[in-house]
């Protein structure tokens, strides 16, 4: 299914992206319905969404920003995919890797920013990778499948951050509030232009980059090809599938972790469990409608983006509960699964 | 530890297992005919938004919980038309019904916000009701009482019936059970429904039985915490009592922990049900029994 889904929506087709956009308009469509019915007026609603995340420069910025974490989670459940994992663990790869990434910028915190950043930023891929690695051992041995597991894993992982926040590494000067002692200077990742947009930004684009190149470009790209198109074939062609479990498991928790690692280490500037609003979830979703196609994965977060921002901005101007705009991402994933696999 | 901390936190288990063992009630019934549903919390959702609504206007929360269970079944059939119907990836079809489910119940309940009402009384069961300790057990609603024999129902249901072998016949070989004659898409329209049901009735619990208010996402991720009770409990209908109390206990006892303001981190057992999900399947796997239906997850893409 994922390699007939990436060639329908390979953006060279002029048809599908033709379709894509229907689609997409038919959940608008359907959308302002259910704004009707709340009484509000759609077309205002839609304008305002529009004018504050991509016709303002502090609004798309933000929109850049929540752009990161979602290109890279969707990443962390796109890579395993190509081999037919199914990776719903991509929540708490973010949390494992925000957790390693918090114990570095503490730890190393006399070091100079050159060298802390690279080794907080690694720490983060390595939290986030060994925790999805863990599924890939059980899925590799045939004991426990990944879907499985990396669900499970999820609540874990969210739990033990918890755990270091409210107990061993609470900021004993915010009183009440559970979060860690904010990060040394030199463990924060920079930010550009005067907003939010941090260097997470290239790094997101750089893994969007090597996967792209190492599918089409690389031996192993072959290989991994090869046994997404058919396993035993692949197996009695001599591929260690075993490995390739693995290390696109690690692979895929490493880019979740260095997801947690932006969100900690440039957002937030230290570790609350309030971490994430479900990038995790957003990204498996954001993996799915692209196909794990990259320059699908790119479109498709900022789309997502461009809603979860528009939330706020229904709360605040047209006094909807914020959550509202969930309705809308529903809409749109229902109508992309509904026409998906009509042959 | 004193007796009426274990008392309190045996009582919360069952109280806020209640909701979870009817959700993984559902679960149980979804998966055993073959189709994950990580909808569920948008489902129980449905359910508590619903029956809280239909209680403050009418005053009945029996009216409430019953529009509950069918908000939840009309909702659940969402998902079977998607992966039914239209043989749409499931777990993604689940995620979009999730997100669907709350953003649908935060609009529908924002006018309830703040709402009061008295939501389902208590019932004393007479002489029970006296016994110490375990007092408090039989002066609760309705819905508690009846969550163990609805497993016993539905473990009837689905291993004592002709329904229920055909059920389980479609999670397991779709094509087998239509050579045999079932038509897997109906089967599994009716496991939905009814599914639905009971993520409903889960819902109406939690806003008309425990918490008598509405608020945004109030389920708190109790839609996932069900999916993972039934890898727990091994697709067995009987064994989601036990894992209901076990992962209603660890809310209970943190909840209690926290209460008493304990220096022990109640987040490390947390994790426990969770771990112990992983290595009841860890344990099990391989094994003859291996208990997940062997079509979970997969669309059925009909024989014509």
């Amino acid at each position: 299914m994922a390699s007939a889904d990436a060639r329908r929506f390979r953006p060279d087709s002029v048809r599908a992206a033709l379709r894509v956009t229907g689609l997409f308009g038919l959940a608008f469509a359907l959308f302002a319905v259910v704004l009707l019915a709340a009484g509000k007026d759609p077309i205002r609603a839609y304008g305002d969404i529009l004018s504050s995340t991509l016709f303002s420069s502090y609004g798309f910025s933000e929109v850049v920003v929540k752009m990161i974490p979602l290109m890279l989670t969707a990443l962390a459940v796109a890579i395993p995919a190509r081999i037919w994992l199914i990776n719903i663990g991509a929540e708490g790869q973010l949390f494992m890797g925000a957790l390693f990434t918090t114990w570095g910028a503490a730890h190393f915190a006399a070091l100079p920013a050159w060298a802390l950043l690279p080794l907080v930023a690694a720490l983060g891929f390595l939290g986030g990778g060994l925790w999805a690695a863990i599924s890939g051992v059980m899925r590799a041995h045939g004991w426990v499948s990944e879907t499985i597991s990396t669900l499970l894993m999820n609540y874990v992982a969210i739990f033990i951050v918890s755990f270091f926040v409210f107990g061993p590494w609470k900021d004993l000067e915010s009183a009440n509030y559970p979060q860690t002692p904010e990060f040394p200077a030199a463990a924060r990742l920079p930010m550009f232009f005067g907003t939010r947009v941090h260097l997470g930004l290239l790094i997101a684009l750089v893994a969007l980059t090597v996967y792209h190149l190492v599918l089409t470009r690389t031996r192993w790209g072959l290989e991994i090809r090869a046994i997404g198109g058919n396993i035993e074939a692949a197996r009695r062609s001599g591929i260690a599938i075993g490995r390739y479990i693995l290390v696109l498991m690690f692979v895929g928790g490493g880019l979740a972790g260095l997801a947690g690692m932006g969100e900690v280490s440039a957002i937030q500037g230290r570790l609350r469990p309030s971490l994430s609003p479900g990038f995790g979830y957003t990204g498996f979703l954001i993996s799915w409608i692209a196909g794990g196609n990259t320059y699908g994965v790119v479109a498709s977060a900022l789309l997502m983006a461009v809603i979860t921002a528009g939330g706020d901005v229904l709360q605040m101007a047209h006094r909807l509960p914020g959550s509202v705009v969930n309705i809308l991402m529903a809409l749109m994933l229902f109508v992309v699964l509904t026409r998906r696999r009509i042959p | 530890m004193s007796v009426p901390f274990l008392e309190s936190v045996l009582l919360g288990a069952i109280l806020s297992g209640t909701p979870l063992l009817y959700a993984a009630l559902g679960e149980v019934i979804e998966e055993r005919a073959g189709i994950v549903n990580l909808g569920l919390e948008g489902v129980m959702l449905m359910g508590a938004v619903t029956s809280f609504a239909i209680t403050v206007q009418t005053g009945s929360a029996a009216l409430g919980v019953l529009a509950g269970a069918t908000a939840g079944s009309l909702f659940n059939l969402i998902l079977a038309l998607l992966v039914v119907t239209r043989r749409a990836n499931q777990l993604a079809s689940g995620l979009a019904l999730m997100f669907f489910g709350v953003g649908l119940s935060a609009l529908l309940g924002a006018p309830y916000i703040g709402s009061r009402i008295a939501g389902l009384n208590p019932l004393e069961i007479p002489t029970l009701a006296h016994l110490p300790y375990l007092g408090a057990l039989f002066r609760s609603d309705i819905l508690v009482y009846l969550a163990m024999p609805a497993a016993a129902l539905v473990w009837w249901g689905l291993f004592r019936t002709r329904w229920g072998l055909s059920l389980r016949a479609v999670g397991e070989n779709p094509t087998a059970a239509y050579a045999a004659g079932y038509s897997p898409r109906a089967i599994q329209y009716q496991a939905l429904f009814i599914a639905g049901l009971f993520g409903g009735i889960a819902g109406a619990e939690l806003s008309i039985g425990i918490a008598k208010t509405w608020a945004e996402w109030m389920t708190a991720g109790r839609g996932f915490i069900a999916v993972a009770l039934v890898i727990f409990s091994r697709w067995h209908p009987l064994r989601t009592v036990w894992g209901a109390v076990l992962f209603g206990g660890a809310v209970a006892l943190q909840l209690q922990l926290q209460a008493r303001g304990a220096s022990v981190s109640p987040f490390l057992l947390d994790t426990l049900p969770y771990l112990l999900s992983l290595g009841v399947v860890l344990i099990w796997a391989g094994g003859r029994h291996h208990a997940a239906p062997a079509s979970l997850g997969r669309v059925f893409e009909g024989t014509e």
